[in-house]
């Protein structure tokens, strides 16, 4: 047990000794945070806008008064011909071209059917299509202003609801997916690295010819690094809800209590790559392309799995990371209890076993 | 009794293409100061890896007080010392917190061993709090020391301790052996400098996996006795082109600043050389007879082994 402490605190010199192994522990995550909070915003606003307007009618320019008042859009230039609106955006000024025809006013109230013409910029498709939205909209909005005074025939009104999140902020999808690339990142690789940094510089060699077990080598390499780990996310928390304004809806234990889980299941894959590899480099390099990729594309937190062609989304259940992210997500923001996420806590368990199980297997108690 | 018994050890890398150690065998008596000597190569660190419990042998059997390197790995790693060839010990860490770290990882603290390392020590503890990597050559070696005896070893392994020391920290390093070997500890120490084979109580010269002599240092020499000659002239380059040539010597390598010669027969050496020398047209020349060192032993060893 002595021994244990012991390690434990060389463990911790070492972190604390290391200026870019701190920088990358806790430094990361602060900015990740703010980076996704701040910067890195899925929202599209204040689009530029040009106007082609062959109507000059009243309703066409309370149209783009409405448009250059929203906070989505400015209107960058009016245009005077077709010709000018591949130059307008080959020049990349704006991201949408609003057309009105002839006789907007006119067309729009009597004969009661007008064609609004909508160009956008598809060279970013996700851009284009909300900025194309929110144009829409508009156009709806006015619509029904000049439908309530009439009664018309037949109406489907759609009122929606957007459950767990009404503001649709974007935070309620990062911090679930920083919280899972920061622990898949730090986990791993921090761990692998410190471990193959032994051997690389023949400490190895030296706790090899002691009385030590593999198991408690192996074990207090990585309990240094599941404290470290569990302070991170309690920085990202912390942030989320006092920077963020992100409110942890479920219970904070079970959170906690599943990102231990988490921690432990990334600290066993850390394991596993150390006790294959020899180099520093070559760990760094495993942990990066072999999970944070994987962990990048299969978490659910940048691209939805549901789209994913058959093979890839079958892949993604090998990814400890999407039944993290799904677990974080129901806890924090759906507010779910233990009951919801058993089955995705039960996968973590069967795989940290498993890693682990090889990892301590595989570990050499010779030097080759 | 034999502390360290090997036995046919044999050991090659690269699945069997590149042979390490080619049935080496020898022992070493309890209490004995015993160096292994050869160059960079010769299968040192691959014997004292298999005697730590690290490698495994191809062949052959070999024990460390009394217990086998194979089957009682646990029980090895418990009574012996080990000091890598590479220094290893953590230089993020400052010498107290080496040496307690260490202490611990055997289960036993500095102060209960204190008595074994004191006199080293000594010596490290005014920088005690300083960082392992920021020491300089010879006081890492005695941190080295430390950290391999702070458990109270019965055998001790010490591989290459003194390369890239200073020739002061090195002498003052082999003072310090004297002293442990006195507490009764074995010591298998391993070189690259042939001076230091005086140091050790029996040697064995290693080359190529193989061992070529064994014994003490003066019973080495006293072997293989010879007619040595030191020779110089002016011309240096021609003068060891010219000693190759007559088939009446045995034997000429630069050895310094001269050129050591044996001949195949002893009798007026000195008159041949210098005979011979003035002949294909040498001047300056010295011609000396001289008592072999061991190094003359082992490159005459190395050249009849090629």
């Amino acid at each position: 047990m002595k021994t244990f402490f012991a390690f434990i605190q060389k463990e911790f010199r070492h972190v604390l000794r290391d200026k870019r192994s701190l920088v990358i522990l806790f430094g990361l995550p602060v900015v990740m945070m703010i980076l996704f909070g701040f910067a890195l915003s899925s929202e599209v606003k204040n689009s530029n806008v040009a106007i082609l307007d062959y109507a000059q009618d009243d309703a066409s320019r309370l149209l783009i008064d409405r448009i250059d008042q929203s906070q989505y859009f400015s209107v960058h230039q009016k245009l005077h011909s077709e010709a000018e609106i591949e130059q307008v955006f080959r020049k990349g000024q704006v991201r949408l071209v609003v057309i009105f025809p002839q006789n907007f006013q006119q067309d729009l109230l009597h004969s009661n059917h007008v064609q609004v013409r909508l160009v956008g910029d598809a060279s970013d498709p996700n851009t284009s299509n909300i900025v194309i939205n929110y144009a829409s909209s508009i156009f709806r909005d006015y619509q029904n202003e000049l439908s309530n005074n009439k009664k018309l025939p037949y109406s489907i009104e759609t009122e929606t609801r957007m459950l767990y999140n009404p503001q649709l902020k974007s935070s309620y999808n990062f911090v679930p997916g920083v919280m899972t690339l920061i622990l898949m990142l730090l986990g791993a690789m921090m761990t692998s690295v410190s471990i193959v940094k032994e051997k690389e510089m023949g400490t190895m060699e030296i706790l090899l010819v002691s009385p030590m077990r593999p198991l408690l080598v192996v074990l207090s390499k990585a309990i240094p690094y599941m404290v470290l780990c569990f302070i991170d996310v309690a920085i990202i928390l912390l942030l989320a809800v006092f920077l963020l304004e992100m409110p942890i809806r479920g219970s904070l234990f079970l959170l906690l209590a599943e990102s231990l889980l988490f921690i432990l299941t990334t600290l066993s894959l850390g394991l596993l790559v150390s006790s294959v590899v020899d180099s520093q480099q070559t760990a760094m390099f495993f942990s990066l392309v072999g999970f944070l990729m994987p962990a990048l594309v299969f978490s659910g937190f940048m691209f939805p799995i549901e789209n994913m062609p058959l093979p890839l989304r079958i892949m993604s259940n090998i990814v400890p990371t999407k039944w993290y992210y799904s677990i974080v997500r129901a806890i924090m923001v759906k507010g779910l209890g233990f009951s919801y996420v058993i089955k995705q806590t039960l996968i973590l368990v069967g795989m940290t076993v498993f890693f682990l199980g090889i990892a301590i297997r595989k570990f050499k108690i010779r030097l080759a | 009794m034999a502390t360290v018994h090997v036995e046919n050890i044999k050991k090659t890398y690269d699945k069997g293409s590149v042979l390490a150690l080619d049935n080496v065998s020898f022992d070493v008596k309890s209490g004995e100061l015993f160096g292994l000597i050869g160059p960079d190569g010769a299968g040192k660190t691959s014997l004292f890896r298999i005697l730590t419990t690290l490698l495994l042998p191809d062949g052959g059997h070999a024990q460390v007080a009394g217990l086998d390197v194979v089957n009682d790995l646990w029980k090895i790693r418990r009574i012996v010392g080990y000091m890598p060839g590479k220094f290893s010990l953590y230089q993020d860490l400052s010498i107290e917190e080496n040496l307690q770290f260490f202490a611990t990882v055997f289960n036993t603290t500095v102060e209960k061993n204190y008595h074994l390392i004191e006199d080293i020590y000594v010596q490290i503890e005014p920088f005690k709090k300083r960082l392992a990597g920021k020491l300089s050559g010879g006081m890492k070696q005695k941190l080295a020391l430390c950290c391999a005896l702070i458990h109270e070893p019965k055998v001790l392994f010490l591989d290459e301790p003194t390369t890239g020391v200073d020739p002061v920290s090195r002498k003052e390093f082999w003072d310090m052996l004297d002293r442990l070997k006195t507490r009764g500890i074995t010591i298998v120490v391993s070189t690259p400098y042939m001076d230091e084979a005086s140091r050790c109580d029996r040697i064995a010269l290693i080359q190529k996996g193989k061992i070529l002599e064994l014994d003490t240092l003066t019973k080495i020499i006293g072997r293989h006795a010879q007619n040595l000659y030191a020779v110089n002239a002016d011309n240096r380059y021609q003068l060891m082109h010219d000693l190759r040539k007559p088939a009446e010597i045995e034997s000429s390598f630069a050895f310094g600043e001269e050129q050591h010669v044996t001949l195949r027969t002893p009798e007026n050496g000195e008159n041949y050389l210098i005979d011979y020398l003035t002949q294909t047209g040498h001047s300056d020349i010295t011609v000396r007879k001289i008592d072999p060192t061991i190094e003359d032993v082992f490159i005459k060893l190395m050249l009849e082994n090629q």
